[in-house]
């Protein structure tokens, strides 16, 4: 039997064979007979050189031919046969309640979310979210606030003072008692208008139980510019409340008093388990005070040498933790810094 | 502020529901809450006389009392020590509803077996039934209560309960609240008419008054009462004082506290026959100087302390507490009666420095006006004359160096309407004031008016208070709401506020929970985080703090994250990973100290033991890669070296380093700082200054063309000395030309290589800008690099 004769009947053969082969294992078998090194097809490839001129390419040109077609047959097969099993796989048992692989889960603490979701809200309103410093001289966090030493409003914000002599103890040091500070640290730099929130922690001289802790955030809100009134106030701080606290969430304006602000106003808005009806969490007002506010007095805006007969502002603070302890019915602030994981997690 | 409702109609006619009144006074200012004495809450509640007091059989310090109820005697235990058998006292049957002494919530009485004696009813305190705050005793009723009716029957009274603010003290009285109640109800105020006869000889002929520093006493008035008799209170005062949550003691004290109340003016009654030489002095204390209070408390005085001083000596600290020496006594028949004005800074810095806050420096301090001290003064002279007797000297002693006039502002309606975005008509805004008490004169001026504020509102000093005033009678509801329209101010971004937020988003994505933890920490905390005596930098200390574990300013939040994190070990059993990203505090020479935010994380290597997760186990290069990943994410390549963190295991730590920087540590935590914490386990930290590496993070770097030609990847595997680094063999394949990715794939020690020795595998990518590349330029390079890696590093390559 000539080559050519031989390939012929190769490929008839092999072809047979291939139709016949049902598994991988078979295809496989299958590849390394007819295309493996060890082929009869390879060796007729390898003993190409001994031919002579004329018979090595009319040999040479039928086997790679004879490749070629082996190799796409083959490739069809198993694509037939990967559609197969495709078609087949539902008969399998696949346990889909079995865990997953899992990958671990970090969250942000519920304070970290809380106030980047305010912050959100007011930056959208054009105001800029600053930081200022904890450790605070008396002048900025009393004096600059028209709180002066002997000031009966400091009774209301019990301070904790730092033990170091500045210019032989003429100047106090405190840890800030509220973010009010930073309301004389921009005005002393920037001129109006100014839009500004201050997130940060504040301190007091408190002993610690389920609704005091020495050390909590606040946020801080102030704008200023020629026509401020207490109506933009009232707006603003309404605007913020349908936004965070929901449409339907009616909210109130009272009358309060801040030495830093004139007139002075506290914002409440309905509670939420009573409906306003007064229930133990409002101590029967309705009511829940979320914040204190009011327009930045004259002589806050004198001292940081801003004209309070051409600019006027509002102003407010706000308490950060009694917000998710409202939202998701904490009952205990010393949870959200005692790190328990059983509590952060469910943030 | 307590202010029972029947008092206050008798100055102002009430006929709006009590609710009502209560909201208006919120809304305008002062946060009312309604107390409703007895009615419901004191259901259960009766009179009753104490008929025999025993101590218990087994325990020192209680007592067996008998009550008396009226038609049944019971026997409870006590444990008050102010029993005794005559009194009369509110007794509360098994069943009733009280508010626990301790804790401040409401429980059911339910009987109870003390020490062996089975009790059923309680003799209550006044906080019990929720008069006052008081829970050292129990309440004693007058005597003329009827046992065995119900205690509301006696002593029922709708009270309300003012938030005064520290700017009304005018609202620590019933006169205030009534005036204020008639402006935001429209009502007219009716005053109590003060008249009574002066038979006595003139008061300058037995008593003189000194102001010595008048600076801190503008004013003081004083009136001469002899032969008055001491003896208790009629029953309508008493029960007036006991609404309000003072407690009666007899009727000279009962008559100044009534009229303190009412008018708002502290009073003070002397026993005159022990003010030596009939002569007052008011004036700062001298160094050495001390005086025994009513409380029975010694007071070292000093010099800014005001005094109130006879010939002799000090008999009173002034405005805060009158001294024992000239205390009213059951002996007592003349009685100097003082009403007086101090300094409000000097009555806050003496009644703090000697922690000695009274009803008397709580007025004082909030400054009220001097021109209160003769009406209050005159109606507390009639009063004491009516209870006890006496006949009043003919005059009263009135120095009053510090008369000012009343202050005079100007209110522009346009200024109203500037701050409040509201216009109020000039008549609605001078009608409000006016019913306040307010003086309203017209200008030459359109639309202005010059406002004299009344005596008593002495908070009332620029244009701003006005539109307050203006603002809150007329009602903040009537402002409307509009968003602010004025241009939008530029803005220069905080860099620190975004790159904190991102840098928390992406150690939360790597399965970190972020913590906070208080600045606040102990010493002991931060030597034993640190493994390091003396801390260096000291630690900020406070100098009032409320325990030890909170005296300092932490320098490091290594503390609380090792706290919280064997806190969580006790109940949790997979890895932990925790971080927070905080403040620490560096002090600095004469001036704030410095706030860094760091970062610090941790990694416990508990393993996971949940299918089909593989157990990981943690080493030093989980940690670092966790810093790798976090730093190249803002695009930072960092540098490890080895370093030496007392706080760290020897040998398994790397500091960090940005563009020669060092800005934190990696690494394993020494095991003796883990047990120090109670952690048995490994524990992988991470701490970097966030401060420091801003600066590395801003700026942009230039695009990088996407390669257009492909790479060839060859596989390499050397065998080196066991001490050559990664590091070096990475600097020098790094230096040729066409290597465009280097990638380690493995580290090998074991018997396939000499010992002494180890074998690192490199994939390295060669890629070219210009064109495909070919084998042959491939092989030219990678055997330059092979040349270079074993003349530098006696590398060989492995078989």
């Amino acid at each position: 039997m000539s080559l050519l004769e031989q390939i012929g009947k190769l490929k008839e053969e092999a072809l047979g064979e291939l139709a016949e082969a049902s598994g991988a294992k078979e295809i496989e078998a299958w590849r390394i007979r007819y295309l493996g090194k060890k082929s009869r097809l390879n060796d007729i490839l390898r003993g190409l050189s001994n031919l002579l001129l004329d018979e090595r390419k009319e040999v040479g040109a039928g086997a790679n031919r004879l490749k070629a077609e082996l190799e796409k047959s083959l490739s069809q097969k198993e694509q037939a046969l990967s559609r197969k099993q495709i078609e087949s796989a539902g008969e399998e048992y696949l346990d889909v309640s079995l865990p997953g692989r899992s990958l671990p889960v970090g969250r942000l603490h519920p304070v970290t979310q809380v106030i980047d979701e305010m912050s959100q809200i007011f930056i959208s309103m054009g105001f800029q979210a600053l930081e200022g410093p904890e450790v605070e001289w008396d002048y900025y966090n009393f004096e600059a606030l028209n709180i002066p030493k002997e000031h009966p409003a400091r009774d209301t914000m019990a301070t904790l003072w730092v033990d170091y002599e500045t210019d032989g103890g003429d100047r106090p040091m405190l840890l800030r008692t509220h973010t009010s500070p930073m309301q004389i640290r921009v005005m002393e730099k920037a001129q109006p208008p100014l839009r500004v929130v201050v997130p940060g922690k504040v301190y007091r001289y408190e002993a610690t139980d389920a609704t005091h802790i020495p050390m909590f955030f606040q946020i801080e809100g102030f704008a200023i510019d020629k026509n401020i009134t207490m109506a933009d106030l009232k707006g603003t701080l309404y605007e913020f409340s349908r936004r965070f606290f929901g449409r339907d969430r009616k909210v109130r304006f009272r009358c309060d008093y801040f030495p830093f602000v004139e007139p002075g106003v506290e914002m409440a808005i309905e509670c939420a388990v009573c409906k306003g009806s007064g229930c133990r969490l409002c101590s029967n007002s309705g009511w829940i005070e979320i914040l204190g506010a009011g327009m930045v007095h004259p002589k806050v805006l004198e001292r940081v040498n801003i004209d309070p007969e051409v600019y006027s502002g509002f102003a407010f603070g706000m308490g950060i933790e009694r917000i998710p302890m409202l939202r998701y019915g904490i009952d205990d602030i010393r949870l959200f810094y005692g790190s328990d994981l059983r509590f952060l997690r469910q943030f | 502020m307590k202010v029972p409702l029947k008092w206050l109609k008798e100055y102002v006619d009430i006929n709006l529901p009590p609710a009502e009144i209560a909201r208006r006074l919120t809304m305008a200012g002062t946060e009312v809450s309604l107390q409703s004495l007895g009615g419901e809450s004191w259901r259960g509640v009766v009179i009753g006389e104490i008929v025999a007091v025993e101590v218990h059989p087994n325990a020192d310090r209680l007592r067996l009392v008998t009550v008396n109820l009226g038609v049944e005697e019971q026997t409870v235990v006590c444990g008050a020590p102010n029993l005794t058998a005559g009194d009369k006292i509110a007794f509360a049957s098994v069943g009733t509803e009280l508010i626990d002494g301790y804790s401040g919530k409401k429980a059911i009485l339910k009987p109870a077996k003390i020490r062996g004696v089975t009790s059923c009813g309680m003799v209550c305190s006044e906080k019990e039934l929720g008069i006052s705050d008081s829970h050292e005793g129990i309440m004693v009723l007058p005597p003329e209560a009827p046992p065995g009716k119900p205690l509301a029957d006696f002593l029922a009274e709708i009270v309300l309960d003012l938030e005064v603010t520290p700017n009304r003290p005018d609202l620590l009285s019933v006169i205030g609240v009534a005036r204020e109640v008639a402006a935001l109800t429209n009502q007219p105020l009716t005053l109590p008419e003060v008249e009574y006869e002066e038979p006595g000889s003139p008061i300058e002929e037995q008593v003189s008054v000194t102001i010595v520093d008048p600076d801190l006493c503008p004013r003081y008035c004083a009136s001469l009462i002899n032969g008055i008799k001491i003896g208790e209170s009629p029953e309508w005062l008493k029960q007036r004082l006991l609404a309000c949550g003072m407690r009666p003691i007899n009727n000279i004290v009962d008559a100044t506290n009534y009229v303190m109340l009412e008018y708002g003016q502290p009073l003070h009654g002397f026993d005159f026959d022990r003010i030596k030489g009939g002569k007052i002095s008011v004036r700062r204390a001298t160094k050495d100087e001390a005086i025994v209070t009513l409380d029975d408390a010694e007071r070292k005085l000093d010099s800014n302390t005001l005094v109130i001083a006879d010939s002799e000596r000090v008999v009173a600290i002034a405005g805060v507490m009158g001294g024992a020496n000239s205390e009213v006594s059951e002996r007592t028949t003349s009685i100097l009666l003082e009403s007086a004005n101090f300094n409000p800074a000097s009555i806050h810095y003496t009644s703090h420095g000697l922690r000695l806050v009274s009803e008397a420096s709580i007025r004082f301090e909030r400054s009220i006006r001097p021109e209160l001290t003769e009406p209050a003064l005159k109606r507390a002279t009639q009063l004491i004359i009516e209870l006890a007797g006496g006949e009043a000297a003919k005059g009263i002693i009135d120095v009053y160096p510090g008369k000012k006039e009343q202050k005079k502002i100007r209110l522009r309606a346009g200024e109203v309407e500037r701050l409040l975005g509201v216009k109020f008509s000039t008549e609605q805004i001078k009608d409000t004031l006016i019913s306040l008490g307010f003086k309203a004169e017209k200008t030459t001026g359109e639309a202005e008016f010059i406002i004299t504020s009344p005596y008593w509102r002495s908070d009332i000093s620029i244009e701003a208070d006005l539109v307050e005033e203006v603002a809150r009678v007329i009602g903040y509801d009537a402002i409307p709401m509009t968003m602010l329209s004025s241009s939008l101010p530029q803005q220069d971004p905080e860099p620190m506020l975004d790159f904190k937020k991102e840098v928390k988003q992406v150690l939360a994505g790597y399965g970190f929970q972020e913590i906070i933890g208080y600045s606040l920490t102990s010493r002991e905390v931060l030597e034993k985080a640190l493994a390091c005596t003396p801390l260096e930098p000291p630690p900020i200390r406070l100098s009032n703090t409320m325990t030890v574990d909170q005296e300092y300013l932490r320098t490091s939040l290594r503390g609380n994250l090792l706290t919280a994190l064997a806190t969580n070990l006790r109940h949790e059993e997979g890895a932990i990973r925790l971080f927070e990203l905080g403040r620490i505090y560096l002090p600095r020479n004469n001036d704030l100290p410095e706030e860094p935010e760091y970062l610090c994380g941790i990694m416990s290597s508990e393993i996971e033991k949940a299918w089909p997760n593989q157990p990981q186990y943690l080493d030093f290069f989980s940690v670092k890669g966790v810093v790798e990943s976090l730093l190249a994410k803002p695009g930072v390549s960092a540098g490890f070296k080895e370093s030496n963190d007392s706080g760290m295991y020897p040998g398994r730590q790397a500091a960090v380093v940005v563009d020669k920087d060092e800005l934190g540590v990696v690494g394993e935590l020494n095991p003796k700082v883990a047990e120090a914490f109670d952690i048995s386990q490994p524990v992988y930290l991470f701490e970097i200054d966030l401060s420091k590496l801003l600066p590395h993070t801003i700026g942009y770097k230039l695009y990088k063309p996407i390669a257009r030609f492909p790479a060839v990847m060859r596989d390499i595997a050397l065998v080196v000395d066991a001490k050559v680094t990664h590091r070096q063999v990475l600097e020098i394949i790094k230096g040729f030309p066409l290597v465009e990715k280097i990638t380690l794939f493995d580290v090998y020690t074991g018997k396939q290589v000499p010992a002494g020795k180890k074998s690192l595998a490199y994939r390295i990518s060669f890629q070219s800008k210009e064109h495909t590349l070919t084998d042959k330029e491939v092989d030219k390079v990678q055997q330059q690099i092979l040349d270079k890696l074993a003349d530098k590093l006696g590398a060989v390559l492995r078989a």
